[in-house]
Formats: structure tokens, C-alpha cells, sequence
């Protein structure tokens, strides 16, 4: 290991190691100040970007940021690396494959962005991006396209999916069958229908699941659901006979991040298997759901790299997407701005999170959604949401979360409203997943524009839907 | 007639269901509602805590009150660096003595939380603790919940509880926790604590309610010697409510 140089204003920046590098090379945020890796000033960081930007792209297959013997993250990354995948671009340095990726995007050309992704490593990934601006994450995000399906199909170009979160602090059926209906009714639930628990036992997770396949069923809605229960819980649903379309977990990207959510790669493998099994798809074999969040591996304690230096905390999002990749998932999202202001402080740092995030996991080949969200103690308002989720759509980001006017009041925080699904959808024109799209058609729900229609409770079509209500 | 269908769903739950459109966009009203939710709540966090007037309305309780601050020297601070809100600053001083509980007043996520309600959780507390020699009362700001330990080893006590003004939700911007940590000293875990969260009258616990379920667990982790999970395994009889 060999420390690395950059003279930047006459003043020369030493780098001791890959980990340093990375991690000062990175935007400031506050989590990686919490974790005393970030630049100790803006020009340091510059000098780091500059260092960065002339490292080979092989460089980070002969070194580690996290140790290949004593972290099974970065093992299952380099021992599935498509060694042909990424080609000639493995011949650039990191500034190179910069260029080069935009210039592919200019040219429109998704086949080859979207081609290098199992010949990519987290970590190429993670550098690349930090020398981006974000309109370079938006430009070269767009065109690198992931399609997955289920009973629906994410990802294609031009549509914008939402996962419709019907959340209730005490999983009262009643109460997450109005919140359901209501996100049906603006036209969500295209990406899942998804509920996290108030508790986390196989009876709450296999009555959630009845409920939610029940509304399915009975109006034909081409869409799945899922209970975001830990992965063992929705195991001992799924041998009890559930409905279980998606096993969802959190991950990290380390593999002490990952036993902090009290999960080893082989059990990921063993329910990937199980819900495959099922054969629930009409669409699409895509049967695994991931959320991750920059900063969960430094809130469990397990960020530190080669030689214990703490790696920054989007370097090791990165890794996360490398786990969850591996698992062939319909849906993966970051869950931007739920951490807390010690992570990502204000609205600007959550942007560019959230701009990172979904750049980094498309060219890593996942269909990538953001949970465009904030607590009442991060600096960020529904101004900073509408702006981030804007520029979500331009990226051709894959799926948005959405909760009913804007607050989760199981989870306490504040997400998208189906209203502003529906915004977005207007001002970018996109459309939901082409299979959704047709079903609101035959329940009526659309107007003559393809727009979702608003009805008054009395109108056919709400009759029909809030009949499931009584 | 119109809008019962709409009205069910509203009545189904608290979420805010059947808001209405305007465009594509919130109608409104609906739209300040939320404004006014999201204000609250952020003012709640940045309001900082009226010492003074938290010192006089804890006149009524015969202790000393001393005044502390954390290593966080202001909110932005406090707010990215929880490892500075769990120590004391540099000049913090306490008296070391030997009680059985200490109780430590600390801002947390919503001063006003504490403002609104600490006063009337430690008069409800104090008098349920006939016996218990009792640390002077320590009004702490910048402060997070592990900064109760230094203070309650500082202090001499064997058992500290930390009145803190938690993070505030959409639609409860006042509400405060009590942690009761035995044997308080610094590198506490989480796990060696217990919580009564909520405590928000009228729409969350009560006063009564919230002593009542505290100097339970009080008296158990006296006993035991303990607290936090090993308190809640060995089933401690706490009256209804208890969170």
C-alpha cells in the first residue's frame, strides 16, 4: 500500500491508503464527519477527487477498501465478477470512465452503460460517482436501464412505478385496507403494495399478507405485495402457506452491517430460493425486495475498512447494492433521508444522496427506486422533496414510495403522497408500469388523457373500489 | 351523500387518507394542515429550552436544580454529532454526594416537550418516592439520553432517570421519554436502559400513569440490582399503559 500524492494551490495532499482516498474524495455529508473519515477541507477533497480521477479501474480489483478474507461482502462481490462484462472501459481510469460514460449517454446509447454492470465493483462504481456532478448522475442514470417484473414490470423507459405503503401503528386491517384503497384510487401500487409492521411476528406478517393478496384477487390488480418483515419471519410465513410474492430485507454492505440486521448471505439465499419456489409471477421471476440507506453500516458499528480506517458511508451503500444484486431483486430503494440529520444533515446533502444512490445502483444493475423521505429533525421540507423527486425522474429512476399525504403514521417519518406521484408523473410525463397503467383503464379510474382521474365518492368507479372498504 | 364512501375511509384511520385533489396537486386547506403539522414540529426541535422558566417551575420540589450542558456546543451541532450530546462540556461541575436516583431534565428533540410537561412528570414522580434520598435536580441541554450517565456517576447515584423530549412525530411534537439506567456511568449500552415513551397528557400517558409505571420499574431494578432487558425478562408487574 502506497500513500498517494496531489499539490493542489501549492500545498501537497498525502492519501495513506484506498480507503482515505475514497473517502475524502467524497461530497460532504455529515455522516462521514461522524465517522472521521471526511476531507478536512473542501480543497483536500478536491486533491482527493484529483488523486481519484487518475487511479486505474483495476485498481480496485488488486486492492480492498474491506478485506476480501475477513468480509463475505466483498467476497461474493469479486468471486461472481463477470470478468468480461465491463471490457475495455477496465482499461480507463476512474476520470476516463467518467467521460466515457457520459459520452454514452449523449449518444444515447443504454446498451452499453447497462452492459457493464456485473463486470463492475461497488467500489468502481462509488469512485466514478464521486467525481460526478448531478447532473452527470442524472444524465448517465437515465440511460442505464434495469427491467424486472413480477406481475408487473419496473424499469421500462418512460414510467414511473410506486410502491404504495399503507402503513398503520397497529396493522389494523381496517385501517391499512383505507390507506390501500385510497393509494389504488390515486393510481399507486404499481411497484408493491408494501406494509411495514408495526410487529414483527409470521401471524401479523401472514394476516397483513391474506389481507393485501385478498384486494388483489378480488379486483385482478397486476401488481405483488409484500410485508417488510425481518427475512426469517416472512420464512416461517411463507412454510405456514402465506401468499408471500416478495421476500424483503435490509441490507448493508458490510458483512458486520449485515449481521446487525441479523442476516448472513446464506440465509438470503435460502428465502431467494423459497419465494422462487412459489412461482407467484405472471410477468417476471423477480421475487427479492432490498432497502438500504447510507450510514446504516456506521449506526451498527461495522465501517470500518483495510487497516480499521472507517470507509465512507456511500462507498459502503455501494456494497449494500452488490449484496442485493446477487438475489436478482424486483425492487431496490434507498431509504434517503430516514437515517437522520447525522448522517445526511439537510436537504442538500440528501439530494445528492439520493442523485448518487440511484446512479449507483442502476449502473450496478438494480432496479433502483428512492424512498424520497425526511424526519422533523433533518433540515429538509416537501419543497427539498418535490425538487429531489423531480430530478429522481429525470434520472429514470424505477419506483417512488408513497404514503398517504405524505405522513407515515406507523413509522413516523414523512414520504411522498400518492398527490405527488401523480405530479411527477404529470410534469416529467411518465406513466405507471404498463401492466397497472391498463388495469386502472378497466376499472375506469383514468381519464380520456391517460391521466388518473379524481373522483368523487359516489363516482362508479370509487364505488366499485371502496366496496372492499365495507 | 357524497362523500360518506370518503368519510369511511377517513374514520378507518389516523393516516391522511381522502385529502382530495386539487390538479394533481393537495387541495389548500389540506396542504396548510400539513404545513402547520411539519412547523410545529420543526419548531419543537430548534425552540431552545427556557432554562429559567423550567428552574422556577421546579421551585415546587424543595431540591436544588443545577444546570449542565453537553460537548455539542449549538443545535447544528448537537444535531450531527449525538457522540457530543452524550458528554458533559469541559466546565460542568457536580457536586459528587450518594443517592438512591438521580433525575436528569435534558432537552433532547423537543425542548418543548420539556417544557410542556418534565415539571409535572417529576412532582408525580417525587411524591411516589417516600424514603428515597434524591440527587439535586439536573436541567441538562444539548443533551441525549446517554448523558445521564456521566451525570448520575458524577452525582453519586445508583440509579438516574433522564426526562427527554423525543423526536417529534407530525402530530406530536411535546412528547417525553423517561430512561431509567442503573449504575449509571459512561459506555452504557442501550440495552441496560428501559423507556416509558409518550408521556404527553391528554393524548398520550398521563403524569400519574407515567410515575405510576416508573417507580415500578424503579423499585424492580433496585432490587435487582439492574436495568434494561434483563428487567423486562424477569416480568416486572407494571400498571396498564406501561410502554
Amino acid at each position: 500500500m502506497t500513500a498517494r500524492r496531489a499539490t493542489l494551490g501549492g500545498h501537497t495532499y498525502e492519501f495513506p491508503s484506498l480507503v482515505e482516498v475514497m473517502a475524502k474524495a467524497t461530497p460532504h455529508r455529515s455522516g462521514d464527519v461522524l465517522a472521521g473519515c471526511a476531507a478536512g477541507s473542501e480543497a483536500e477533497r478536491v486533491a482527493a477527487q484529483t488523486v481519484l480521477a487518475d487511479l486505474p479501474l483495476t485498481t480496485f480489483l488488486d486492492e480492498q477498501v474491506v478485506s476480501y478474507e475477513d468480509d463475505d461482502v466483498t467476497r461474493l462481490v469479486l468471486d461472481n465478477r463477470d470478468t468480461t462484462a465491463a471490457g475495455n472501459v477496465m482499461s480507463l481510469t476512474v476520470g476516463g470512465f467518467r467521460e466515457w460514460l457520459l459520452a454514452r449517454a449523449a449518444a444515447a446509447d443504454e446498451a452499453a452503460i447497462s452492459g457493464l454492470a456485473r463486470g463492475l465493483t461497488p467500489e468502481m462504481v462509488a469512485a466514478v460517482s464521486k467525481l460526478m456532478r448531478n447532473a452527470d448522475l442524472i444524465a448517465v442514470g437515465r440511460r442505464a436501464r434495469v427491467v424486472t417484473g413480477l406481475r408487473s414490470t419496473i424499469g421500462l423507459p418512460g414510467r414511473l412505478a410506486s410502491r404504495l405503503q399503507p402503513n398503520h401503528p397497529t396493522d389494523d386491517a381496517v385501517g391499512v385496507t383505507a390507506s390501500l384503497l385510497d393509494g389504488l384510487l390515486h393510481g399507486s401500487g404499481d411497484a408493491v403494495i408494501g406494509i411495514n409492521p408495526a410487529t414483527d411476528s409470521p401471524a401479523q406478517t401472514i394476516a397483513l399478507l391474506e389481507l393485501i393478496d385478498a384486494v388483489i384477487t378480488r379486483y385482478e390488480i397486476p401488481t405483488q405485495s409484500c410485508v417488510l418483515a425481518h427475512v426469517t419471519t416472512t420464512l416461517r410465513a411463507l412454510e405456514k402457506g402465506a401468499p408471500v410474492d416478495l421476500v424483503f430485507q435490509s441490507v448493508a454492505g458490510t458483512q458486520g452491517g449485515n449481521e446487525g440486521f441479523g442476516v448472513t448471505l446464506d440465509l438470503l439465499s435460502e428465502a431467494h430460493a423459497a419465494a422462487l419456489e412459489l412461482k407467484r409471477g405472471t410477468v417476471g421471476t423477480n421475487v427479492t425486495y432490498f432497502e438500504t440507506g447510507q450510514g446504516s453500516a456506521l449506526s451498527a458499528g461495522a465501517h470500518l475498512g483495510v487497516g480499521g480506517a472507517p470507509v465512507d458511508q456511500q462507498t459502503l451503500e455501494c456494497r449494500a447494492y452488490g449484496v442485493a444484486r446477487h438475489y436478482d431483486p424486483l425492487l431496490v430503494n434507498t431509504v434517503v433521508g430516514f437515517i437522520g440529520p447525522e448522517y445526511l444533515y439537510d436537504a442538500k446533502q440528501v439530494i445528492r444522496a439520493g442523485l448518487e444512490d440511484h446512479f449507483c445502483g442502476k449502473l450496478l444493475g438494480l432496479p433502483m427506486g428512492v424512498d424520497v423521505c425526511y424526519t422533523n429533525h433533518t433540515d429538509v421540507d416537501p419543497d427539498d422533496t418535490d425538487t429531489l423527486t423531480v430530478l429522481l425522474g429525470a434520472a429514470g429512476c424505477s419506483f417512488v414510495i408513497a404514503v398517504p399525504g405524505s405522513d407515515d403514521v406507523m413509522l413516523h417519518y414523512q414520504s411522498l403522497s400518492f398527490q405527488d406521484v401523480l405530479t411527477a408523473r404529470q410534469v416529467l410525463d411518465l406513466r405507471p408500469a404498463p401492466e397497472f397503467e391498463a388495469w386502472l383503464g378497466r376499472m375506469d379510474l383514468l381519464g380520456p388523457d391517460g391521466r388518473v382521474r379524481e373522483l368523487t365518492a359516489d363516482a362508479p368507479a370509487a364505488r366499485a373500489l371502496l366496496a372492499a372498504a365495507r | 351523500m357524497s362523500s360518506d364512501a370518503f368519510d369511511l375511509l377517513r374514520s378507518a384511520t389516523r393516516a391522511r387518507v381522502a385529502l382530495g385533489r386539487a390538479g394533481d396537486g393537495l387541495p389548500t386547506a389540506r396542504l396548510l394542515e400539513f404545513r402547520a403539522a411539519h412547523a410545529a414540529a420543526r419548531d419543537a426541535v430548534h425552540s431552545p429550552l427556557d432554562v429559567p422558566a423550567l428552574v422556577a417551575s421546579l421551585a415546587d420540589t424543595g431540591l436544588e436544580v443545577l444546570e449542565v450542558a453537553s460537548a455539542a456546543p449549538d443545535r447544528a451541532t448537537y444535531l450531527q454529532r449525538p457522540d457530543l450530546g452524550r458528554q458533559l462540556s469541559g466546565d460542568a461541575t457536580l457536586p459528587a454526594g450518594e443517592y438512591d436516583l438521580a433525575l436528569v431534565i435534558a432537552d433532547g428533540l423537543s425542548p418543548l416537550a420539556v417544557s410542556e410537561h418534565a415539571a409535572g412528570t417529576v412532582a408525580a414522580v417525587l411524591e411516589r418516592l417516600p424514603g428515597w434520598t434524591i440527587a439535586p435536580l439536573v436541567v441538562a441541554t444539548q443533551a441525549r439520553v446517554a448523558l445521564g450517565d456521566p451525570i448520575g456517576a458524577a452525582l453519586g447515584a445508583r440509579i438516574v432517570v433522564v426526562l427527554v423530549g423525543e423526536r417529534p412525530g407530525l402530530s406530536s411534537a411535546d412528547s417525553l421519554g423517561l430512561y431509567l439506567t442503573f449504575g449509571p456511568r459512561s459506555g452504557r449500552a442501550d440495552s441496560e436502559r428501559n423507556c416509558i415513551s409518550n408521556v404527553r397528557p391528554p393524548h398520550g400517558l398521563g403524569y400519574a400513569q407515567a410515575a405510576d409505571t416508573l417507580v415500578a420499574l424503579l423499585q424492580a431494578s433496585r432490587q435487582l440490582g439492574a436495568s434494561g432487558v434483563v428487567l423486562k425478562d424477569e416480568g416486572v408487574a407494571l400498571p396498564a399503559g406501561a410502554g
